[in-house]
């Protein structure tokens, strides 16, 4: 493999499909859903009746125009639709709308990075287009396909890149920021299981140093982004592999299974459709003004890199915590609710990035599910903040207790539940003592020699055992450094 | 009820002429029952404007409930689901719907034969064909089966047949009324267009139909005008118009010798009566039939796509496949000249072609646009022939190329979005009708109503 890697390099450019949460379709007025029973919202325009003509929604054009712009692209003046035309029972009106000459967004760029260390490379973006997408058609089906035109007219754009990316990391590294990115501006929900993101890669190799670019593939149906990496390393070696046999690397387009780990065609060259693209004369062109691109400029929520930069700079976390968070634009949104309720950066971070996201993990789901408030968390950690609980108490039992009971007070929850620290010395010091009585050999060894002083871990988890997790870990160890020292 | 029972005596009296492919007889006789008992028992309670009017329409336009086949058998049975703006306006203005009136499948032709359901004749003379595609509306009109019908004009199908048979043929604005409904033949053509007897009649229909629609993107979006109003006696100034005439019309080697000589007096005549006629000079009449045919059919080619047996109406039978369904069904469900328009429409969109086709007709639509708005800058209206010649005879015109060439004086209205009407203001020495046409600048309906009144109420 690595003697491969010498004398070959991938080059690949991606075509990513989004789904823009939009209410209603692109040209219909019915709603886009997930997980509907199939054919349930369906307008006579979706099934292409006769008579029936599309509609602009204009929310999908604010959209488009969102990601545009923090793609740093050249947002069209005119915004024109065409058809493409083709025949295939998931497509009712026989042509899919979408844009051909004059996309709404070109010639912008994402930086990326493999890992919070690592140098940022620049990735053009050859345009972004909006179009309506085509029903979905499931073949596994006996004998049969089934067509279900839910999705059919769902707005979506395409986001093509320029050939600038050449690894499989990298590719995967530039489908997670865009992801990252749509979420941010609040576009999509982009989704890969739901199928609200979806990637295509289009891979060729070429010795390294050539300029030239190779015959490429189009691997399609990559659904996650292990498949983006996995589909990418596999196209990367089939074609190197013909290479060294002096084979020819023909025109084709892939599709990727994920179950055989391979890839296999669909269509060859001879097979290229010719779609007919012509001007779509039932919509025509919107104009955008200088005045809507300055109004979208100025609602451009912070994104995450200025988040992170923001997290550093300003609260002084470390950039493994700020990365972490600004990951998800829901995390980092919990995080400032946090902060606003005066919890420390460092603790807010804490829980969020350890206790929350464990539930998050273990449930499945998002922090937006989870079902705490902030202020409830917040009050939470200023239990122990305040040294009324300790952390762990506050993790292990109190935190699951409130999960049990949303609506309940967190301190109210923990006195009922017996979970507030004792504030008094005479009971811990009696603690301790009793402890002290029962080892007065390690005693002894712990006055005499430096090297046991690793005894003291063993006095303080006999104490807090007796106190039932009640005493106050840094009180009680304090006050047991003093007898022992008496 | 009386009237709509003499209108359903008059179709069934003259059922050879096979007009309408379908009549509501039962639901318009029940509307006019109500219509009539409104009269009686509540003789104050307000009145639509179309108050018992009685209207067919053309079977591309929908209307729920009811079958739409644009006289194609690849409808099948096809019902629509929801109805047309143009209908609802209707119906909220107390109109009667008569039936659905046969025409050429999916509005392509100039004849009226290729419908699937047999050709519409022209009652003047039952050996000639009414012309097409809005033939069978034309023939409505002339036969006296409906006050007003709604035809569709997307090179001429509401003017020609209006021509040659002697009624009032009107295709307002591109985007006056909405499409929403009309089935497509090509989008940026297509119009729901009147034939009427009168100018006020088609004044009166566009006002109520007339007008910005959600459901259609391309309609002209200022509200429309009053157009009924346009003729009180308060109104008409008859103020001496700018007419043009295009001089290579008039010198066009396909018109009929007595027609061009009978425009040349009616030119005689306008000057006469005050107006400013002038000869204008329009060097693109042997480029607009082909840009016209380039630019429909490859629309058509993707607009009739939709018809491919999968999600609603005719499936051919023994399909084994996806592809057979497809070509099966197309092949059974269109005729002749549907296929041969697609047929042409895809190739003009083809990898290869569609610069030298496609690409250059729309160079050619726009400079006929440029061309056109200096006309319409100094002048009111332009006048021409409807038709090179009055109606043809039956099965007569074998050969398409030369159909199409006789589109030459009516497909400039739709390349360039004007409105345009046909007035039944002559009648040939061959003992058939034909019609004086008017054009003026997209928008300027209101204008073109005027005129056409005018002209058509002047004392010869």
């Amino acid at each position: 493999m690595a003697e491969l890697r010498i004398s070959y390099e991938c080059v690949i450019g991606l075509e990513i499909h989004i789904h823009l949460n939009t209410a209603a379709k692109i040209f219909a007025p019915e709603a886009v859903t997930y997980g509907a029973p199939p054919n349930t919202h369906l307008s006579p325009l979706t099934i292409g009746h006769p008579g029936t003509l599309p509609y602009l929604n204009k929310g999908v054009i604010e959209r488009a125009i969102k990601i545009g712009l923090a793609t740093n692209c050249s947002i069209a003046s005119k915004v024109g639709f065409a058809r493409k035309n083709y025949f295939y029972a998931d497509l009712p009106k026989g042509y899919q709308i979408t844009q051909d000459q004059n996309p709404i967004c070109s010639d912008g760029f994402l930086d990326i990075q493999l890992n919070e260390k690592a140098a940022t490379k620049r990735i053009g973006i050859e345009r972004i287009h909006l179009e309506e997408d085509a029903g979905k058609s499931s073949h596994d089906q006996e004998a049969h396909t089934a067509v279900d035109l839910n999705r059919a007219g769902s707005p979506l754009i395409e986001l093509v890149t320029k050939p600038d990316i050449r690894t499989a990391d990298e590719a995967v590294a530039f489908v997670a920021s865009i992801r990252q990115l749509v979420r941010y501006l609040g576009i999509s929900e982009a989704n890969m299981e739901k199928g609200q993101l979806r990637c295509d890669a289009n891979v060729s190799i070429r010795p390294l140093g050539s300029s030239k670019l190779g015959q490429r593939t189009e691997t399609k149906n990559l659904n996650s982004l292990r498949n983006v990496k996995r589909a990418i390393e596999y196209e990367f070696k089939r074609q190197i592999g013909i290479a060294k046999k002096e084979g020819i690397i023909e025109m084709a387009t892939l599709t990727w299974d994920e179950q055989r780990n391979s890839n296999f065609a669909i269509r060859s060259k001879e097979q290229a459709h010719d779609y007919r693209y012509f001007p779509e004369p039932d919509l025509p062109p919107l104009l955008i003004t200088e005045a809507q691109l300055t109004q979208l400029k100025a609602q451009q929520p912070e994104l995450a890199s200025e988040r992170k930069r923001r997290y550093q700079n300003e609260l002084g976390l470390s950039l493994y915590d700020a990365t972490l968070i600004t990951e998800d634009l829901a995390d980092a949104q919990y995080f400032d609710q946090l902060i606003a309720a005066n919890i420390p950066a460092k603790q807010a971070a804490n829980w969020l990035g350890v206790h929350l996201r464990a539930w998050c993990n273990e449930n499945q789901k998002t922090i937006s599910e989870f079902p705490l408030a902030p202020e409830k968390v917040a009050a939470l950690i200023r239990l122990v903040i305040d040294g009324a609980i300790s952390s762990s108490v506050a993790a292990q039992q109190l935190l699951p207790l409130l999960l049990e009971n949303p609506n309940a007070n967190p301190q109210e929850l923990a006195k009922k539940n017996q979970l507030i620290l004792k504030d008094d010395d005479d009971w811990l010091l009696a603690l301790i003592d009793a402890t002290l009585e029962k080892y007065p050999d390690k005693v002894k060894a712990y006055k005499q020699s430096k090297k046991a002083k690793g005894l003291i871990g063993l006095f303080m988890g006999d104490i807090m055992k007796a106190a039932k997790g009640k005493a106050d870990p840094q009180k009680t160890k304090k006050l047991l450094s003093e007898r022992l020292s008496a | 009820m009386q009237v709509v029972q003499y209108y359903l005596d008059q179709i069934v009296d003259q059922s050879q002429l096979n007009v309408f492919l379908e009549v509501f007889s039962t639901e318009a006789l029940t509307k006019a029952m109500e219509l009539d008992e409104q009269l009686r028992t509540r003789p104050d309670a307000p009145r639509g404007k179309l108050f018992g009017v009685v209207i067919g329409i053309k079977d591309v336009i929908c209307y729920k409930g009811h079958k739409v086949r644009a006289a194609s058998k690849i409808l099948g049975d096809f019902e629509s689901v929801y109805s047309a703006t143009a209908v609802e306006r209707l119906l909220a203005e107390d109109a009667i719907i008569l039936g659905s009136l046969n025409c050429d499948e999916f509005g392509m032709g100039s004849t009226n034969e290729n419908s699937a359901f047999g050709p519409v004749r022209n009652a003047y003379d039952q050996t000639k064909v009414p012309g097409g595609s809005s033939g069978g509306s034309a023939v409505a009109i002339q036969a006296d089966m409906c006050m007003i019908a709604l035809g569709s004009d997307t090179g001429g199908s509401v003017r020609q047949p209006a021509s040659f048979c002697d009624v009032v043929g009107f295709k307002p604005s591109y985007g006056r009324i909405s499409r929403h409904g009309l089935i497509a033949y090509a989008s940026s053509f297509d119009q729901i267009g009147l034939l009427t007897k009168s100018v006020e009649d088609a004044a009166l229909s566009l006002e109520i139909m007339a007008g910005p629609d959600a459901y259609d993107a391309t309609c002209l979006q200022e509200e429309p005008v009053t157009y009924s109003q346009l003729f009180h006696p308060s109104h008409s100034s008859d103020k001496p118009l700018k007419i043009a005439y295009i001089q290579q019309c008039l010198d066009h080697p396909g018109l009929d010798p007595e027609i061009r000589e009978n425009m040349r007096a009616k030119i005689d005549q306008l000057t006469q009566a005050g107006h400013k006629v002038s000869a204008v000079d329009f060097p693109y009449m042997d480029q607009i039939v082909a840009t016209y045919y380039i630019l429909t059919t490859a629309e058509a080619s993707s607009n009739l796509s939709r018809y491919d047996g999968v999600h609603f109406a005719y499936r051919a039978k023994d399909t084994k496949n996806l592809e057979e369904v497809y070509t099966k069904t197309r092949t059974a469900g269109f005729g002749m000249e549907v296929k041969r328009r697609i047929m042409l429409g895809t190739f003009v969109l083809s990898a290869g072609y569609f610069d030298a086709y496609y690409g250059q007709a729309q160079k050619v639509r726009r400079i006929l646009q440029t061309t056109s708005d200096k006309i319409y800058e100094a002048h009111d209206l332009i006048v021409l022939p409807t038709t090179t010649s009055t109606a043809f005879e039956l099965g007569a015109k074998q050969d398409p190329v030369s159909v199409y060439l006789s589109d030459v004086f009516t497909v400039l209205a739709n390349l360039i979005g004007s409105p345009a009407i046909s007035l039944p203001l002559f009648k040939h020495s061959n003992g058939m009708p034909y019609g004086l046409q008017l054009l003026t600048k997209r928008g300027a309906d209101a204008a073109l109503l005027s005129a056409a009144h005018q002209i058509s109420s002047m004392r010869v």
